[in-house]
C-alpha cells in the first residue's frame, strides 16, 4: 500500500475524530489554502485556560484532515501557552509521513488555523517561512 | 486515426524519455504548460550561444541578428493566427499581461459608469479579474452568461446578456476546466451587433484547433506560447484600428518615438505596447513552436485531441463513481477533461497519479467561479496534447480504480 495513504492517515480522513462545530466556542478561526481551496475551521472551547473541547469543520484532501484530526485529538487537554509552542516538527511527527513542499502546506494547515485563533491575529504566517 | 504520426513527435521531446518514480512520464498536464520540442530549445540554446544581443538598438552584428529574429518570429505567429498585420501583434509576458494591457489600456478610455461588461461563468481568473478591477473603479457592471450542467453555455443569453448598454465581452474560446468550446462567432457577432468589443481568451484555443482572427473578427485575442510548445512569452493579437487609438499600457524603453522632460510620444505599432527589453529569446523560441505546429497541421492537431478526449471519456465513464466535468460530445470540447471521484480530495488524487509518474492537476484550475458554479470545492485534471497517446489514456484509468481502491470507504 501507498505509504503516504497508509491505514493511518485514511482512518483518519474517512472518519474524522473532533469533527462538528461548537456553537459556544471561545476561540473560532479559519482559513483556506488558495492553492487548493482547502478551508478548515476550528473552534476551541476553554475551561480555565484550558482546552475543555475542540471540533474542526471544512473540506480538504485527506492530509490536510488526517492533520485537523491528529491534531484536535492533542489539544485536549493543553493549555493556551503549550498550544502556543507546537511546531511544524509536532504535526510531521503526527503524521508521519513524508510530505513534498506542496503537500506539507496541506498538513500544516490545521496548525496555522489554531495558532491563528489562539493569538487572536488575522493570519498566522506559514511554518515554513520562519526557517 | 489521423495524419499525426504521435510516435515521431514523441522522440521529438527529450523530457519524455525520461522515468519518474520509476515509471515511464506520462504528461497530462497541458492545460497548465506544454512541453518543448528539440526545436524549440535547440532555438533557445543557440540565441544564448551564438547572438544574445538587446533588438532594437545596436547597430553589430549581434544586435541585428536578435532583432531580425525577433521580429522574424513575430511573422510566423502573424501568419499563424492570419492576422491582418504584423503590427497587430504584440509580445507580452504572457495571457494574463495581454488581457490586462486590454483592459488597462483599452478599458480604462472606453468604460464608463453604468457601462455593462459581460463574460462567462467558465472564465479563468485572468479573463475575469481584471474586468472586475475594471469594473469597480468605473462603476461599470458584470453580467455572465451561464452553462448548463454539461459546461455548455446558454446560448439563448448571448442575445439577452449582450445588449446595447454592452461595451465589452470578455469569452473563452475553450474552457480550460470543463473543456467547452465556445459558440466563439456568435458571440463576437453578436458583440459587433450593439457595438460592443469582444476580447477573447484563447489560451486554450490556439495550441489546440486552427484560429483565424480575420475569420473570427475578433477586436482583442491572448494566448500564451508556453501552451503550445514554445517558451514563456505571451501574445495580444488586436485590431489596429482600436490599437492604433490605445494609450500604452507600460512606459519605458522602447515604446517611445521621442522622450523629452515633460512629455513623450509613441513609438508605431506593435513596438508602442512592448515597453523595456522583453522576453527575446522566447519569442524567437515561439517563432520555431508554430513552425513546429505549423508542420503538423493545426486541423491534424485539432483531430488528434479530439480522438484522444473521445477515448477517455468512454473509458473514464466506465469506472464507477466518476464525474466528468464537461460536454461528452467530444466535437464540443478541447482535450481538457476535469473530473471528481466524491471519496477521495483531487489533492490525493493527483499524488497517487504522480506515484504512477501521470502528471495531472488537482484544484480549481485558477477557475473558482466555475466550480462554486457547479458546487464542487476542486477537480482533478487530465489534459492532453500532440504527443499524448491512448496508452497514457488507459494508465490514466488504470491508476483511476487504483485511487478507488484506496479510498474506498
Amino acid at each position: 500500500m501507498d505509504d503516504l495513504y497508509r491505514e493511518l492517515i485514511l482512518d483518519h480522513y474517512q472518519h474524522p475524530h473532533n469533527h462538528g462545530e461548537i456553537p459556544d466556542a471561545d476561540i473560532s478561526y479559519e482559513d483556506s489554502n488558495p492553492l487548493c481551496g482547502d478551508k478548515i475551521r476550528i473552534d476551541i472551547k476553554l475551561k480555565n485556560n484550558i482546552v475543555e473541547d475542540v471540533k474542526f469543520n471544512g473540506t480538504g484532501c485527506a492530509i490536510s484532515q488526517a492533520s485537523a484530526s491528529m491534531l484536535t485529538d492533542e489539544l485536549i487537554g493543553k493549555s493556551l501557552d503549550e498550544i502556543k509552542k507546537l511546531d511544524k516538527q509536532f504535526v510531521l511527527d503526527l503524521l508521519g509521513i513524508p510530505l513534498g513542499p506542496t503537500r506539507i502546506k496541506c498538513a500544516l494547515l490545521p496548525l496555522k488555523v489554531v495558532k491563528a485563533g489562539v493569538y487572536g491575529i488575522q493570519t498566522w504566517p506559514d511554518e515554513e517561512d520562519k526557517e | 486515426m489521423n495524419s499525426i504520426n504521435v510516435a515521431a513527435i514523441r522522440e521529438d521531446f527529450p523530457i519524455l524519455q525520461q522515468m519518474v518514480n520509476g515509471k515511464p512520464l506520462v504528461y497530462l498536464d497541458n492545460a497548465a504548460t506544454s512541453q518543448k520540442p528539440e526545436a524549440v530549445i535547440r532555438v533557445l540554446d543557440e540565441y544564448y550561444r551564438k547572438y544574445n544581443a538587446n533588438i532594437h538598438r545596436g547597430v553589430y552584428h549581434l544586435a541585428e541578428e536578435a532583432t531580425t529574429r525577433y521580429e522574424g518570429a513575430r511573422k510566423k505567429i502573424q501568419k499563424f493566427i492570419n492576422a491582418k498585420s504584423f503590427r497587430e501583434v504584440i509580445y507580452t509576458r504572457n495571457a494574463t499581461e495581454a488581457l490586462n494591457l486590454v483592459a488597462y489600456s483599452w478599458g480604462r478610455a472606453n468604460i464608463r459608469e453604468g457601462d455593462e461588461i459581460v463574460a462567462t461563468v467558465l472564465e479563468h481568473h485572468a479573463n475575469l479579474v481584471p474586468w472586475q478591477v475594471l469594473a469597480k473603479e468605473k462603476n461599470a457592471k458584470l453580467k455572465f452568461i451561464g452553462a448548463d450542467d454539461q459546461g455548455l453555455l446558454r446560448v439563448e443569453e448571448i442575445e439577452t446578456l449582450i445588449t446595447e448598454k454592452t461595451k465589452l465581452v470578455a469569452v473563452t474560446m475553450a474552457s480550460n476546466v470543463a473543456g467547452t468550446i465556445t459558440p466563439i462567432q456568435r458571440i463576437i457577432d453578436r458583440a459587433h451587433a450593439v457595438g460592443a468589443v469582444c476580447v477573447v481568451d484563447a489560451a486554450q484555443a490556439v495550441p489546440h484547433m486552427p484560429v483565424d482572427v480575420q475569420a473570427l473578427d475578433s477586436d482583442f485575442l491572448a494566448f500564451s506560447g508556453h501552451k503550445m510548445l514554445g517558451p514563456f512569452v505571451g501574445i495580444l493579437h488586436g485590431k489596429r484600428a482600436l490599437l492604433e487609438k490605445m494609450e500604452p499600457f507600460l512606459g519605458g524603453g522602447d515604446m517611445i518615438r521621442e522622450v523629452h522632460l515633460e512629455y513623450s510620444t509613441w513609438n508605431e505599432l506593435p513596438w508602442k505596447f512592448e515597453a523595456g527589453t522583453p522576453a527575446i529569446a522566447e519569442a524567437i523560441g515561439l517563432g520555431a513552436a508554430v513552425d513546429y505546429l505549423t508542420a503538423l497541421g493545426m486541423d491534424n492537431v485539432r483531430a488528434h485531441e479530439r480522438d484522444l478526449a473521445a477515448y477517455a471519456l468512454g473509458k473514464m465513464r466506465d469506472v464507477a463513481g466518476v464525474q466528468i466535468l464537461g460536454p461528452l460530445n467530444p466535437d464540443q470540447r478541447g482535450g481538457v477533461i476535469a473530473f471528481s471521484i466524491p471519496e477521495a480530495h483531487p489533492h490525493d488524487i493527483a499524488q497517487i497519479f504522480d506515484r504512477e509518474g501521470i502528471c495531472v492537476r488537482g484544484g480549481h484550475h485558477c477557475a473558482m467561479p466555475l466550480h462554486e458554479y457547479y458546487g464542487i470545492a476542486a477537480t482533478t485534471r487530465a489534459s492532453f496534447y500532440v504527443y499524448n497517446v491512448p496508452e497514457e489514456v488507459d494508465k490514466l484509468v488504470e491508476t483511476l480504480a487504483k485511487v478507488r481502491k484506496i479510498f474506498k470507504s
